[in-house]
């Protein structure tokens, strides 16, 4: 059970100060967050509160204005994808970016094909078969298109494919958006054995329920400053507050609202 | 479940909940499947052939003598090679509407450099080629960087490039290329001899048995499930019979046109670089998600450069070829249906013009089924009234077969 506040080692991944600004908007200002290897650190925060900004600078699709970031205890400036990439940084992104007409294992090494002119497909069939099966992924045939794969197992390529650089930091927005109940089961499951091969996990979700079965460390974003970090024993109501800045909020009058009806019936 | 000596599950083997098609039968199963759910492939451009030339025979006998078959291969070849450039960009979503001029201009830089400034001929048809190549830059920057879809900026092309060749070929309107010249002999008279044709033929078959026996080799030995030794064996002996037979037949008119076996290199080599270099896979993944492709860190402008580049270089050397066809480099040259053909031709052997999904011999099965009907309705004494509304309409009907077969794989979950 690692503390909320001080995870012991060096982090993996450390910002400090980080601001970025669009014009006269200030989507981030003053952001600190620790990521250490093995080490699952859920991003919360309402719509507009600066997840996916943070998520974008962290993959190198935007420079942020201001602040310091450290990647394996050296300073690193990312001025595109390409280079956090190559530092060991991968997104899985929400719609997850596969092309259904191409087959699993083209889907997994697009872009980074073994072989220019004579591609090499028994050897990236071995190796997306080692990385799904190091996930315990259950794909029925990785030759067949990426149209014809669930939801659950779509995610699961996706998470395969950026594992494919062996990254040390790997951040997933929003994984379980659009999953039924037993594919929000596997993907978590799949979280778990990235981190227990001694990644970091950055995972962006809405649902307090999956943040709190998997999550090392919560940190909770507020129009676009930290506003808290907690364990996953964390309440609902604590979590709610810190999102929404304030322990009278909707959800809570909410819940007091049907808590005394619940009382008022006999 | 198929298992190695070692009596280990396979790596790709390990799911059972899949069922895993065994030997010739569950070739022919997964066959059968792949075709319930709309993933046709070759199979509707087989079944038409086969249907127009059985009703084409029937009208007019002489339809499938070696002769006539071999005028057809000779035609096939020069909007064959066309249609192979279009192949290229709907490869990735895009379309070149202007093919048939970019024909008919290198068919006027060849006449004029050639026969009218003295030129070296391998010197003029480069030159064609480079035009071509110039044409596919300026549609690549108009595409990349204006954001001008390829639909406009090829119809306006196909204005523009025409009245160029207009320019070029002035007032006497059409130049004639000399006879007996070797590029003339190429596109009317040179035919391999029989010995050659039938050597190609054997050939082809024995590389398609090696090639695959190899893969299934390195599967077996990367512990992976090889592909049915039966299928292998019985794809390679019926390409080669097909080729023998067709080589024979022909062989008894004048034989197999070398301009058609320059095409057959072509595709041959265009099939490979779409589907074992990394070039095609980015191609492919850039016609099905063109966004997933530059996350992935593909270079999108660079791949619908070299669509754009290809397409129109192989519509040059197209026109070349017609040009060598007849002799002649004349204003009418590319115009017509020199366009619409080389675009059916891609769609009818299944190319499909929503990206992402095609192959090379589509566009060889494609120009067979066009020329096909060119053909037997000449044959039939037709006017080109009747011949335009006849191919107009197998174009639509394959247009719709590719929209319902799209449809259908999505429904499936195939797309």
């Amino acid at each position: 059970m690692p503390n909320p506040t001080a995870p012991g080692g060096e982090p993996v991944l450390s910002l400090r100060g980080i601001c970025k600004q669009f014009g006269a908007v200030s989507a981030l200002s003053d952001i600190d967050l620790d990521v250490h290897a093995g080490e699952v650190v859920a991003l919360v925060g309402d719509n507009g509160a600066g997840k996916s900004t943070l998520v974008k600078v962290l993959a190198g699709v935007h420079q942020p204005t201001s602040g310091t970031m450290t990647f394996g205890g050296r300073p690193v400036a990312l001025a595109g994808p390409g280079e956090a990439l190559a530092l060991g940084i991968a997104t899985v992104f929400q719609d997850l970016a596969l092309c259904e007409n191409l087959d699993v294992v083209a889907n997994i090494f697009l872009g980074r094909e073994l072989g220019r002119f004579g591609l090499d497909e028994v050897g990236m069939e071995i190796r997306s078969w080692t990385l799904l099966n190091e996930l315990a992924a259950r794909i029925p045939s990785v030759r067949e298109p990426v149209a014809s794969l669930s939801g659950g197992q779509r995610q699961t390529v996706a998470i395969a494919r950026s594992l494919l650089l062996e990254p040390r930091l790997i951040m997933l927005d929003e994984p379980t958006a659009a999953l039924g109940v037993a594919q929000t089961a596997e993907v978590l499951n799949l979280i778990e054995r990235v981190r227990d091969r001694g990644l970091g996990v950055i995972m962006i979700s809405h649902n307090m329920e999956d943040v709190r079965a998997v999550a090392d460390r919560i940190v909770v974003l507020r129009l676009g400053r930290n506003n808290g970090v907690f364990g996953p024993d964390a309440s609902n109501g604590e979590l709610v507050s810190a999102i929404t800045g304030a322990a009278d909020n909707s959800v809570s009058r909410r819940a007091a609202r049907l808590g005394t009806d619940a009382e008022a019936r006999p | 479940m198929s298992t190695d000596p070692a009596g280990k599950t396979a790596l790709d083997r390990s799911d059972a909940r899949v069922r895993h098609d065994q030997g010739m039968a569950g070739a022919l199963r997964g066959f059968g499947d792949r075709v319930r759910s709309g993933d046709l492939g070759s199979l509707p451009v087989v079944v038409g052939l086969a249907v127009i030339w059985t009703v084409f025979q029937t009208l007019n006998p002489v339809f499938l003598s070696a002769n006539n078959l071999v005028n057809l291969l000779f035609d096939c070849s020069t909007v064959g090679v066309i249609a192979l450039g279009i192949v290229a960009i709907l490869m990735v979503g895009e379309i070149d509407l202007s093919v048939g001029s970019v024909s008919g201009l290198a068919s006027a830089i060849l006449g004029v450099l050639w026969v009218n400034a003295d030129w070296p001929v391998a010197a003029a048809i480069v030159l064609a080629l480079l035009a071509g190549a110039a044409v596919g830059v300026v549609y690549a920057l108009l595409f990349n960087r204006l954001g001008m879809p390829s639909f406009v900026s090829t119809l306006a092309g196909l204005l523009a490039i025409l009245g160029l060749q207009l320019y070029l070929l002035g007032s006497t309107g059409s130049i004639n290329l000399p006879y007996g010249s070797p590029l003339v002999n190429l596109g009317q008279l040179w035919v391999m001899p029989p010995l050659v044709s039938c050597v190609l033929a054997v050939l082809a078959g024995a590389a398609m048995l090696v090639s695959n026996l190899r893969t299934a080799a390195q599967r077996r030995a990367a512990g992976l499930t090889p592909p049915a030794l039966g299928g292998i064996v019985l794809r390679a002996a019926v390409l080669t019979v097909l080729l023998l037979g067709v080589a024979i037949y022909l062989s008894t008119d004048r034989g197999v046109p070398v301009m058609f076996a320059l095409f057959g290199i072509l595709v041959v080599a265009m099939d490979y670089a779409l589907r074992r270099t990394k070039w095609g896979r980015s191609m492919t993944a850039v016609g099905g998600n063109r966004e997933a492709a530059r996350r992935a860190g593909i270079d999108v402008r660079r791949t619908y450069l070299s669509a754009f580049v290809l397409c129109s270089m192989l519509g040059a050397l197209g026109g070349v070829l017609s040009a060598a066809r007849l002799a002649s480099a004349s204003q009418q040259a590319g115009t017509g249906d020199v366009n619409l053909n080389a675009i059916a031709a891609a769609v009818i052997g299944g190319t499909s013009l929503f990206g992402g999904r095609g192959n090379a011999y589509s566009a060889l099965l494609g120009i067979i089924v066009i020329q096909s009907i060119a053909s037997g309705l000449t044959l039939l004494d037709l006017s080109s009234s009747l011949r335009y509304m006849i191919t107009g309409c197998v174009l639509a009907i394959a247009v719709i077969v590719d929209s319902l077969a799209r449809r259908s794989r999505m429904s499936h979950g195939r797309a």
